[in-house]
C-alpha cells in the first residue's frame, strides 16, 4: 500500500503539469534537495542548507517561527473579522457586539484575534530576548538586530491602532491618552496629533484613520520587514549556531 | 567603453561638467523637488480642512438649573460650571496630564481624574500631580436670552466670574 502510495505520489511529480510548476523535480540528491528550496518563491528567502544544531530547539526556542505564526493567524482572522466590522462611529461597537453575539463562529475569531495578538507581542520581546542573550546580534547581524527593532514597533503600533477599533470606553480612553502623549513631542507634538487624530479629539476621523492604518499599512510595513528579515538570515550565514570559529564573516 | 573612458568623460576645466553629470544633476535636482511637493501635498492632504466636530461653544443653560455653591459637570461637552457666592465661571474637565475626564467629588470638594489621580480644587487649581497645569477658565457669558454661555476653545487667565 505505502509502496503504490509511493508510486502515485512520483508519478505525480514527473507530470508534465506538475513539472511545469515545480521545476526541481524528483531526487533524493543534494542538488535536487537545493533546488526545490532555492527555486520557490516563499522558499528562497531561507538558506538551502542549515547547521542541524540551528534547527534544535535549544538554540531558538522557535521563537521567531512562533511569532510569524502568532502574525499568519493574526492576518487570517483579522481579514475574517473585517467583513462584519465597520469603521463607524454608530456601528463600530455593535459591530462588535455582533461579532460575539450574533455570527456564528465570531467570538471565537475575535477572541483567536485578540489573543493572539497579545500572544505576538510576547513572543517578539521573548524572541528579542533569547536573540540578545545568547549574543546572536552581533556581527554579521547586527543589520538583522535593527530591522528586529523595527518589527518591534510595527507590532507595537499595530497593537495601539487595533485597541481603538472595538470602540469602548476603554479604547476611547486609551487612544485618548496615548495621543496626548504623542502630543508631547517637541515642537510638532500638537500637530503630529492632529496628523494622528485627523482632528481635534477622537473621533469620526480617528477611527477611520487607524483602522487602515491597522488594517492595511500597518500590515504591508510588517510583511515588507519580516520578509527582509528572514532574507537577512541567509544573507547573514544562517541562524546564529553559537560558536564564533565557525562564523562566516565575524569580525 | 563608458567606463574605460572615464579620465576622458571628466572635463580639463573645473566649471565645466560633462553631459553626463548635467543630466545626473538635473535628474536628482528634479526627483528632490517633486519629494519635496509630495511630502507638501501628503502634508496638506491628511490636515483636514473642515471639521465636523461639535461646536466649541456650548449653552449652558438658565444660570438659576445651578444650584448655590454647586460644582456641576456635564460630560458630553468636558466643562463644569461652578456656581459660588460671587458668581459663576466655567472650567474645563479635560484633565491637563492626559486628557482624560476629570469628576467633581462633592464629599471632598475636589476635582479628582480617574486616569493618573491627578487632584484640583474647585478653581481649578492643582492639589496633586501628576498634571502639570491647573484646569483652564473657559470664557463665559450671558446671552441675550439670559442663558450661560460658554467657549471651550477659550481659555481666560484672569479668573473672571459672571455676576447676576
Amino acid at each position: 500500500m505505502a509502496n503504490t502510495l509511493d508510486q502515485f505520489v512520483d508519478q505525480l511529480r514527473e507530470n508534465r503539469i506538475w513539472r511545469s510548476i515545480f521545476r526541481s523535480g524528483t531526487g533524493e540528491s543534494n542538488l535536487h534537495k537545493s533546488l526545490v528550496v532555492q527555486q520557490n518563491v516563499f522558499l528562497h528567502l531561507f538558506s538551502i542548507k542549515a547547521r542541524r544544531r540551528t534547527l534544535e530547539f535549544r538554540a531558538t526556542w522557535y521563537l521567531g517561527a512562533v511569532t510569524f505564526g502568532t502574525f499568519m493567524i493574526l492576518v487570517i482572522t483579522g481579514v475574517l473579522l473585517m467583513l462584519y466590522y465597520h469603521p463607524s462611529v454608530p456601528q463600530a461597537y455593535a459591530d462588535m457586539k455582533d461579532l460575539q453575539y450574533v455570527v456564528s463562529s465570531g467570538v471565537f475569531l475575535r477572541n483567536l484575534h485578540r489573543w493572539s495578538a497579545h500572544a505576538m507581542v510576547f513572543l517578539v520581546f521573548a524572541h528579542m530576548f533569547k536573540v540578545f542573550y545568547r549574543g546572536a546580534y552581533r556581527t554579521p547581524r547586527e543589520f538583522n538586530w535593527v530591522i528586529g527593532v523595527i518589527l518591534l514597533l510595527v507590532t507595537l503600533l499595530l497593537s495601539y491602532t487595533g485597541y481603538l477599533l472595538p470602540w469602548d470606553q476603554l479604547a476611547y480612553w486609551a487612544v485618548t491618552v496615548g495621543s496626548n502623549i504623542a502630543s508631547a513631542v517637541p515642537l510638532i507634538g500638537a500637530k503630529l496629533r492632529f496628523l494622528m487624530l485627523g482632528g481635534t479629539a477622537v473621533n469620526a476621523n480617528a477611527l477611520l484613520r487607524f483602522y487602515v492604518l491597522h488594517c492595511v499599512i500597518l500590515p504591508l510595513f510588517a510583511i515588507l520587514f519580516i520578509a527582509v528579515h528572514f532574507w537577512r538570515i541567509r544573507k547573514d550565514g544562517g541562524i546564529y549556531a553559537g560558536d564564533q570559529s565557525s562564523e562566516v564573516g565575524s569580525r | 567603453m563608458p567606463e574605460n573612458d572615464k579620465s576622458k568623460s571628466v572635463p580639463d576645466s573645473p566649471e565645466e561638467m560633462s553631459r553626463r553629470q548635467f543630466f545626473i544633476k538635473i535628474g536628482v535636482t528634479s526627483m528632490a523637488i517633486a519629494a519635496a511637493g509630495t511630502a507638501a501635498f501628503s502634508y496638506e492632504y491628511l490636515s483636514p480642512n473642515v471639521l465636523y466636530e461639535p461646536s466649541p461653544i456650548v449653552d449652558a443653560g438658565k444660570p438659576d438649573h445651578y444650584p448655590p455653591d454647586s460644582v456641576t459637570l456635564d460630560p458630553q461637552t468636558a466643562i463644569y460650571v461652578v456656581r459660588t457666592g460671587e458668581g459663576f465661571f466655567a472650567l474645563s474637565a479635560i484633565c491637563t496630564h492626559l486628557g482624560c475626564l476629570t469628576a467633581y467629588k462633592s464629599d471632598l470638594a475636589i476635582i479628582a481624574c480617574p486616569c493618573h489621580g491627578s487632584k484640583f480644587n474647585r478653581e481649578g487649581v492643582k492639589i496633586e500631580g501628576p498634571a502639570p497645569r491647573p484646569l483652564p477658565w473657559l470664557r463665559m457669558w450671558m446671552s441675550d436670552e439670559g442663558n450661560l454661555m460658554v467657549d471651550r476653545s477659550q481659555a481666560i487667565v484672569s479668573k473672571q466670574v459672571v455676576r447676576i
